[in-house]
């Protein structure tokens, strides 16, 4: 079975016809547990987003702050394995209909198999992976399988990445690419800075891009105010530990967890639609 | 000692590894965030542009003579010998730098390369605390701004070396995310490194991480070997049967052996951290127990489950605790060029207490993990065979744990003592 590209690529050119951004939500797999994070990512997409990444928890999340850190401890002492990420994958495509993406580093993959990996996430009706540890020079192995297995294979930029390599990066990746806002980890920020309204140009003006790639925003995203003032200049606007606090906070009472979730995708997607 | 840039450099040859991609065989390689794509290249840039400058070994040779202390000595240990099967054993003392370890050969290095980078800070992690010592000294030395990142667990065990970087005006961070160890801080300093690479450099410790930092790291150690087999060749008359030395990401043991590669009947031995026996699983045998994966920047071995998740590994020695090791040591595991062997926390104390107590010397527990597989490898090699151990460190650091390892402290000692006679020890 061929993985979701396609739906990918159609709910964004969607998003663009309606001249909003899209918006992307995260949350990791198996926090605070593996039927609770299916429901928040459930409720993530029936409140206002319109794609969701699926974390892979992962011992060494050396590119997470402590937010997606404490939750992925959450995940990884509740036991959480590949099978159970993938049948998050299954469960959240097939109650929505949205395009699912994994988002992981790449030992648990390499670890796994990469073809069996691709293969068990495209039969699920996954759409994707997002690999940020992986550099398009490691990633040829990955490419060819997702390729294969209808996946996208979706890069993330920096603003340290100079416009070569940004021209190399994204004519190698599909889907979209990930536009990192600011050099750090992931967390929520206070403000989404100038560089990442500079790279999303930078970025806009490769090949890839021009010929219709499209560049979505993350990292540091919170509110609806920093989604509308990022939707002004990306195709996407990806927001994570934002999603991840609201199931903390809620200190263990789900209902309340999955209440906040769904309330925030609810203004982000607000805000993705005010700046048109 | 006139400027020699051979100490440290491999000249270009056919096959020489890593090649530009770094990788070594099927290890190696550069698995990192396209955030820190820009800078890591910049030092591999830089550290070719320095291994053409001969100002650049001028000035690396002149610290290493001058502050260091280089060369190290080499020591001959009869009466540890006699408990090596009779052999000859000569011990490189690394123990005897400045700083009291092997780690400032790299720092130097590095905190030069910083230097000529325009970077104005310096950050690195640390396990027993002698990496994070010698970046704090080198950083007193050139006016860098300092930070080091140690496992919780670490600031405790080894407290003196983090009252030694504060006094070097370092700021010391107490990692408590994971195992709250060596890992942990190299993950800690990963995330400031994407933070801050503007003007940081990460001073990376060991002989691990992504290209180019295995090989260069491994450049700046080469002179614990290129002296070694010089004296041994002056004192011995020959090359040793075997080259002895503790592996935790394997830094040490790299600048050991790499002068004696090409020199095939000297065989390589790596003495890995056994923690409670490899068949307890509480361990950091690496190269023993764990499987080809990717950790901190580079494919080699690495301790994980079937997800790919790390394990938590676990030794005596902070210094020898972390669940991965060198690509290039995977690479002279696979090609048989290297050995390498688990030794226990136990059989570490006891070659820490015998070496003290038969040459006057005392270890840092790290160091005496090869000690104890010397004492191994000389009862298998008989009277007749020539051991060089690399005394990476000095034991001064491990003094709190070795004192409640061996009940050393006034109000435990004759319970110990009196435990251990009952125990039939010696």
């Amino acid at each position: 079975m061929a993985g979701n590209i396609e739906l990918l690529t159609s709910v964004l050119a969607q998003a663009r016809k309606e001249d909003r951004a899209a918006l992307v939500g995260y949350l990791p797999a198996g926090f605070p547990t593996v039927d609770g994070g299916i429901r928040a990512m459930t409720e993530m997409l029936d409140g206002g987003c319109d794609i969701v990444e699926v974390g892979l928890p992962h011992s060494d999340p050396v590119l997470d702050g402590p937010v997606i850190q404490t939750a992925d401890d959450i995940a990884l002492r509740g036991g959480i394995r590949i099978v159970d990420v993938i049948r998050t994958v299954r469960e959240v495509h097939a109650a929505t209909g949205a395009p699912v993406l994994c988002m992981t580093y790449w030992n648990p993959v390499d670890r796994y198999g990469v073809e069996r990996f691709a293969a068990d996430l495209a039969e699920a009706g996954g759409a994707g992976c997002i690999l940020p540890d992986l550099p398009v020079e490691e990633s040829e192995v990955w490419r060819k399988a997702a390729e294969q297995h209808g996946l996208a294979t979706v890069f993330v930029v920096a603003p340290s990445s100079r416009d070569e390599r940004l021209a190399k990066i994204t004519a190698a990746g599909s889907g979209f690419v990930y536009a990192a806002s600011l050099m750090g980890v992931t967390g929520t920020r206070e403000s989404v800075g100038r560089e990442a309204e500079d790279l999303v140009a930078r970025t806009r003006a490769t090949p890839a891009a021009r010929s219709g790639l499209p560049v979505c925003v993350g990292l540091g995203v919170s509110n609806a105010e920093q989604a509308a003032e990022v939707a002004r200049f990306a195709d996407g606007v990806i927001v994570g530990s934002a999603f991840v606090k609201c199931l903390l906070a809620a200190d263990g009472d789900l209902d309340a967890g999955l209440a906040a979730v769904r309330t925030l995708a609810g203004r982000l997607g607000e805000g993705v639609r005010r700046s048109g | 000692m006139s400027s020699d840039s051979s100490r440290f450099f491999l000249p270009d040859t056919e096959g020489q590894v890593p090649g530009p991609d770094g990788y070594f065989g099927a290890f190696g390689g550069k698995f990192i965030p396209e955030a820190l794509v820009a800078a890591v290249d910049e030092v591999a840039a830089e550290y070719e542009k320095a291994k053409a400058d001969p100002a650049f070994a001028a000035e690396l040779d002149d610290l290493m003579v001058n502050y260091t202390g280089r060369p190290s000595a080499l020591t001959e240990v009869p009466r540890f010998g006699e408990h090596a099967g009779g052999a000859r054993v000569f011990l490189k003392r690394e123990d005897l730098n400045h700083t009291g370890s092997h780690k400032i050969n790299n720092v130097l290095g590095q905190a030069l390369l910083t230097k000529r980078m325009g970077k104005t800070r310096v950050i690195a992690e640390t396990g027993a605390g002698q990496h994070g010592v010698a970046t704090a000294t080198a950083c007193a030395l050139f006016g860098l701004e300092c930070t080091i990142y140690m496992g919780e667990i670490d600031t405790k065990r080894q407290a003196l070396n983090v009252a030694r970087m504060r006094m070097l005006g370092a700021e010391v961070i107490s990692v408590k995310s994971g195992s709250r160890t060596l890992k942990d801080a190299i993950n800690e300093a990963f995330r400031d490194w994407v933070a801050n690479v503007d003007r940081t450099h990460y001073l990376f410790g060991t002989v691990a991480g992504p290209h180019p930092f295995p090989a260069l790291v491994r450049d700046f150690h080469r002179v614990i070997g290129v002296e070694a087999r010089r004296q041994i060749l002056e004192r011995a008359g020959r090359l040793p049967d075997a080259a002895v030395a503790c592996v935790g990401g394997g830094s040490n043991a790299i600048g050991l052996f790499h002068a004696f590669l090409s020199d095939r009947d000297v065989r390589l031995i790596g003495c890995e951290p056994g923690g409670h026996g490899i068949e307890t699983g509480e361990h950091a045998a690496t190269l023993t127990e764990g499987t080809p994966g990717i950790l901190h920047g580079s494919r080699s071995y690495v301790l994980q489950d079937e997800d790919g998740q790390i394990t938590e590994p676990y030794s005596i020695s902070a210094g020898l605790d972390y669940p991965g090791i060198g690509p290039e040591h995977a690479y002279l595991k696979d090609s048989g060029r290297a050995e390498y062997r688990a030794v226990t926390d136990d059989a570490a104390m006891q070659a820490l207490r015998l070496l003290s107590r038969t040459e006057g010397i005392i270890p840092a527990i790290e160091s005496a993990h090869a000690l104890a597989g010397a004492l191994d490898i000389g009862r298998e090699l008989g009277p007749d065979g020539l051991l060089l151990v690399n005394l990476s460190g000095r034991g001064d650091k491990d003094m709190d744990t070795a004192a409640r390892y061996f009940g050393l402290y006034d109000n435990e000692h004759e319970a110990a003592e009196a435990a251990r006679a009952g125990q039939g020890e010696k």
